[in-house]
């Protein structure tokens, strides 16, 4: 059993995890399903009812941007201070000046974003109340720090996935156990979490949509993590269950509370694209963009470079990109964000829309190495 | 976006298992988990501890409570039912609730698997089933297991004492693994309680219902949600899905136990079961209290005194605080009950009883439900025996339009079935299966026996007693006509041309009530032209929890368009009618209070009288005469 435990470590924290060997994938399969039809998670007693009612007022329900098909409009939050800090998960659904904080007992505020670490994924948000239930997050520097919680810990995970909860309604529960702690594969560009450390993977269903920014804690109600992104694998499909854990956080947290954070500017494209050197430009490709001079300046190809890929694949100006692989991509700077993060070699997959037709391209990604990561925090 | 999820084929399942396997490798590493030697800072002892591997430190605690688990899940399964269409290409889960055969299952389920249907057990035997009733808003369906008079079944529980955090056990026959009918379990916490889901257009709608973690997977559709004690707490039907697929993604929702106790008297009478509407809409006010935004005019809210911008304080005993919490309770209860409100005004709170109106036309329950089923014995378009509406159109045998797809169903020649299961089932206009209504029918019918001496006394019959303040009554009913003198004030209502007026004002129509009481104890059910059993509704809005609701069996009969529902307690015992003059009219509620002795048989002695919610006198019967039948029977 021990040399099978380290072997899946290994799978989760190498490029072995996305290998293409057809038999160990299959008996990999073959496992899990067996492990999963063995009763699936939780063989020990369930979440106590109290501790959960406990940690219940501390949770909000946020509603912001998004809306449109397969991008959610609706996140969760936790709230860190009595003075109404609530922290969530930096993503599209704070893309917009307010958006609004619904309290456990239905009670409903206006919030504004007052900072954001894209790196960490994090951002907080502040609603003007007082006297709020709230986790105490502590500074760091003096001494308050957030233990590690090992692999095998039981945890209860709190989040307003699907949108179940509204008005007064408590966010979903459910229960799981810490699978493994281990870094995200990001540089493969497989997982497009940009949090560099090591998460809490779980063995629960816990991110779903809108579930970001909810939280896990132990089954005695203590924080633990912060619910992730919903991060699939794009070779293998599969979604990967994680949270954050809140020793990562904490100081990020304190400082952008208390104001000493050197906050990075909160535009929509430099969030995505924050702590990564984009490794292909639209050029590469042989495609000119129309000018990113807002925002939202919608993906309009303005030209196509003679002898380019684009110009074989038949890409035409003033086509409209609207995935690049399966990601949506809903500006200029979202498409050169994703881009950015194409891995050499291999081909990509463009779907555009042109007189209200959509078409398939696919052009080959040039082989390019990449140039040394900026550290990040 | 939740869907119902009902296992269309079996063909599908290897995919399905390779697809989940993808979909699930955390599960994979969770099994080792324990194994994960990582050089941490522990968390605390018991974080510590589940990362050391494991030796033989497992507390006694714990080891007991899994004994008892083992325990609970090895008493419980034998109720758990795999359930197959008969043509093989479906199926879904289900639970016995009874030992003569009755489980619980989901609509979804039984309407693509015909009127007939397999169901295994975990003795591994195949039992044939029939369809009794089905309730397709709710998405639940009775069927009833054939062969047997000593089947193992669940206790049910109550759904309402859950919190969240308990543990639950979702059994069933996912992806239809069961070909040892042997169900499959799995765990979870209650993630959410009084969730609402909203319906695929007005049908499927999961309201008050229990949200977990425990997997629930296509095919699990129908089977039981247990909780620690073995007792079952809902029926799961639903999970919300997006793009993980329809595999379980984490959050799986159950009808709750206690709304299927006030649809089961319904379930078992065969018939198509409806939903409710208030006659009134509401909406979220500033401070989140809960208002009335438009009320039908005639409905029973409106009659009530329920009027726009009224704030809705508690419904059926509940207190509201959201839209959400206000249709939680309307989808709980049937059409057809009464449920206490309460609503303030300029400050001043208000109790008013509404009678829950339907939700769909009778048209719109028998195109969804024969839409849905598959009808071996009959051809969609030909005409039915028995229709007793003509003008209605017929079923058809396209789908409603707001209905999500149900493929799959079999068209399964009927002669594969034996005579004695042929018997089980009656096509009928307006239900699922009228044999069972028949069966329902005779039963209540046959308490009537302890009437019997009234029957053929058709004569004139003349009461006389007093009211609640003593004041003086008399009461007659003769082939002519009712009449009643009140103290000084005569009251008069004539059998000719069967125009039935609210006479007393107010009454609803005592004395065309009392004709047609007459009419049930002198001639018999005969002497209506339809008579159904309705199922099982409380009286008067008196409603208790789930549990301790009373509940009285309720058998409709009508004539001439007026309609009565006679209700009989538990022991046969009658506790009193509704009377309808029609559908426009308000309903003359009579309730006996105590039974007595006049002429020489069993008639009811104190008579309470009410309309709208109002009561209108309570009588005290003292005498009786009667005089033999003349010509002017034959007037009637």
């Amino acid at each position: 059993m021990k040399h099978h435990a380290l072997h899946l470590q290994k799978l989760l924290q190498s490029s072995a995890w996305f290998s293409r060997n057809g038999i160990f994938r299959s008996g990999l399969a073959w496992l899990m399903s067996i492990c999963f039809l063995l009763g699936g998670p939780q063989l020990l007693p369930a979440a106590d009812d109290e501790m959960i009612a406990e940690v219940q007022p501390k949770l909000v329900k946020i509603f912001g941007a998004g809306g449109l098909r397969n991008l959610y409009s609706y996140n969760t939050g936790f709230l860190i201070s009595s003075e109404g800090h609530i922290a969530t998960i930096w993503n599209h659904v704070l893309d917009q000046n307010t958006v609004t904080v619904i309290l456990h007992d239905g009670r409903r505020y206006e919030g504004k974003v007052l900072g954001a670490e894209p790196g960490l994924d994090l951002a907080i948000v502040k609603i003007e109340e007082t006297q709020l239930e709230h986790f105490e997050i502590g500074d760091p520097s003096s001494g308050s720090t957030f233990p590690l919680a090992a692999p095998g810990t039981r945890i209860v995970a709190f989040s307003n996935m699907f949108k179940v909860a509204t008005g007064d309604e408590p966010v979903s529960v459910i229960q799981g156990v810490i699978a493994a702690r281990t870094k995200l594969p990001t540089r493969r560009g497989a997982y497009e979490s940009s949090f560099p450390g090591e998460v809490y993977v779980i063995d629960a269903i816990t991110n779903n949509p809108g579930a970001g920014g909810g939280i896990v804690t132990t089954v005695d109600g203590r924080l633990l993590g912060m619910i992730g992104k919903e991060v699939k694998n794009a070779d293998l499909n599969t979604w990967v269950n994680y949270a954050i854990p809140i020793s990562h956080l904490q100081q990020a947290m304190t400082e952008i509370m208390t104001g000493n954070f050197r906050s990075s500017k909160n535009t929509d494209d430099e969030k995505k694209t924050a702590g990564r050197v984009p490794l292909f430009h639209s050029t590469d490709f042989g495609i000119v963009m129309l000018p990113n001079v807002v925002p939202r300046t919608p993906a309009y190809v303005d030209r196509i470079l003679p002898g380019s890929a684009a110009e074989v694949a038949g890409l035409k100006p003033n086509d409209l990109i609207l995935f690049v692989g399966d990601e949506l991509v809903q500006s200029c700077g979202e498409f050169l964000d994703q881009i950015g993060r194409l891995e050499s070699g291999g081909k990509v997959k463009l779907i555009v829309r042109r007189e209200n037709v959509l078409i398939t391209s696919e052009l080959p990604i040039p082989r390019k190495s990449r140039p040394p990561a900026k550290p990040l925090r | 976006m939740p869907c119902a999820i009902r296992f269309d084929s079996c063909r599908s399942f290897l995919m399905v298992i390779a697809l989940m396997s993808l979909a699930f490798p955390q599960l994979a590493i969770r099994a080792f988990a324990n194994q994960i030697d990582d050089a941490n800072t522990p968390l605390s002892k018991e974080a510590q501890d589940a990362g050391q591997p494991q030796t033989e430190q497992i507390p006694g605690i714990v080891k007991e409570a899994e004994q008892k688990r083992i325990q609970m899940i090895r008493e419980v399964s034998p109720a758990v039912v795999a359930i197959f269409s008969s043509s093989g290409d479906g199926g879904g889960s289900g639970v016995l609730i009874s030992p003569d055969g009755f489980a619980l299952s989901n609509f979804h389920v039984t309407s693509g698997a015909g009127n007939f249907m397999k169901c295994g057990l975990n003795d591994g035997k195949l039992y044939d089933a029939v369809i009794v009733g089905i309730d397709p808003t709710g998405d639940v369906a009775l069927i009833q297991l054939q062969g047997r008079n000593d089947f193992p079944f669940a206790r049910m529980g109550n759904s309402d004492l859950l919190k969240p955090g308990d543990a639950v056990f979702a059994m069933g026959n996912p992806f239809l693994l069961a070909t040892d009918f042997t169900p499959t379990i799995t765990a979870g916490i209650v993630s959410g309680l009084h969730r609402y889901q909203y319906p695929a257009g007005t049908f499927l709608e999961y309201a008050d219902c229990i949200q977990t973690d425990a997997s629930i997977n296509p095919g699990n559709s129908g089977g039981p949600l247990f909780n620690l004690q073995g007792e079952l707490i809902g029926i799961n039907g639903r999970g919300s899905f997006e793009k993980r697929g329809r595999v379980n993604s984490g959050a799986g929702y159950a009808i709750s136990i206690n709304q299927i106790r006030y649809f089961l008297g319904h379930l078992k009478s065969g018939r198509i079961v409806d939903h409710a509407t208030l006659g009134a809409t509401v909406r979220s006010g500033s401070s989140r209290e809960v208002l009335v935004d438009q009320v039908v005019e005639g409905s029973s809210a409106w009659n009530a005194g329920l009027r726009e911008g009224d704030e809705i304080v508690t419904f059926a005993g509940r207190p509201m605080g959201s839209v959400n919490q206000f249709k939680n309770v309307l989808g709980i209860f049937p059409k057809g009950w009464s449920l206490p409100m309460v609503y303030r005004r300029d400050g001043q709170k208000q109790e008013i009883l509404v009678e829950l109106a339907a939700l769909h036309t009778d048209t719109e329950l028998m195109e969804f439900a024969s839409g849905g089923a598959a009808r071996p014995s009959e051809k969609p378009g030909q005409p039915k025996p028995g229709q007793p509406k003509p003008d209605q159109p017929e079923p058809g045998d396209k789908p409603t339009p707001q209905e999500p797809p149900l493929e799959g169903h079999s068209e399964k020649p009927a002669e594969k079935l034996s005579p004695e299961l042929k018997k089980l089932f009656q096509s009928k206009a307006g239900f699922t299966n009228y044999h069972f209504n028949q069966r329902e029918q005779k039963r209540l019918i046959s308490h009537l026996a302890s009437l019997s001496g009234w029957r053929g006394a058709t004569g004139l019959w003349k009461f006389a007693g007093d009211d609640a303040k003593g004041t003086s009554l008399s009461l007659i009913l003769s082939p002519d006509g009712a009449g009643m003198q009140w103290g000084e004030t005569p009251f008069l209502q004539p059998s000719a041309g069967a125009n039935w007026i609210d006479e007393p004002p107010s009454s609803g129509g005592f004395l065309a009530a009392m004709l047609h009481w007459k009419w049930l104890l002198t001639e018999g059910p005969e002497a209506f032209s339809d008579v159904y059993y309705l199922g099982t509704q409380p009286l008067d809005g008196q409603l208790g929890d789930a549990l301790s609701t009373p509940l009285y069996d309720a058998l409709v009969l009508s004539k001439t368009g007026a309609t009565m529902t006679v209700f009989f307690r538990e022991d046969g015992v009658i506790a009193g009618f509704d009377f309808k003059a029609s559908r426009d009219q308000p309903t003359c509620n009579v309730r006996f209070s105590s039974w007595g002795t006049l002429g020489g048989h069993p008639f009811p002695q104190v008579l309470k009288v009410s309309s709208s919610g109002r009561s209108f006198g309570e009588f005290t019967l003292k005498t009786f005469e009667q005089k033999s039948s003349t010509s002017s029977e034959a007037t009637r």
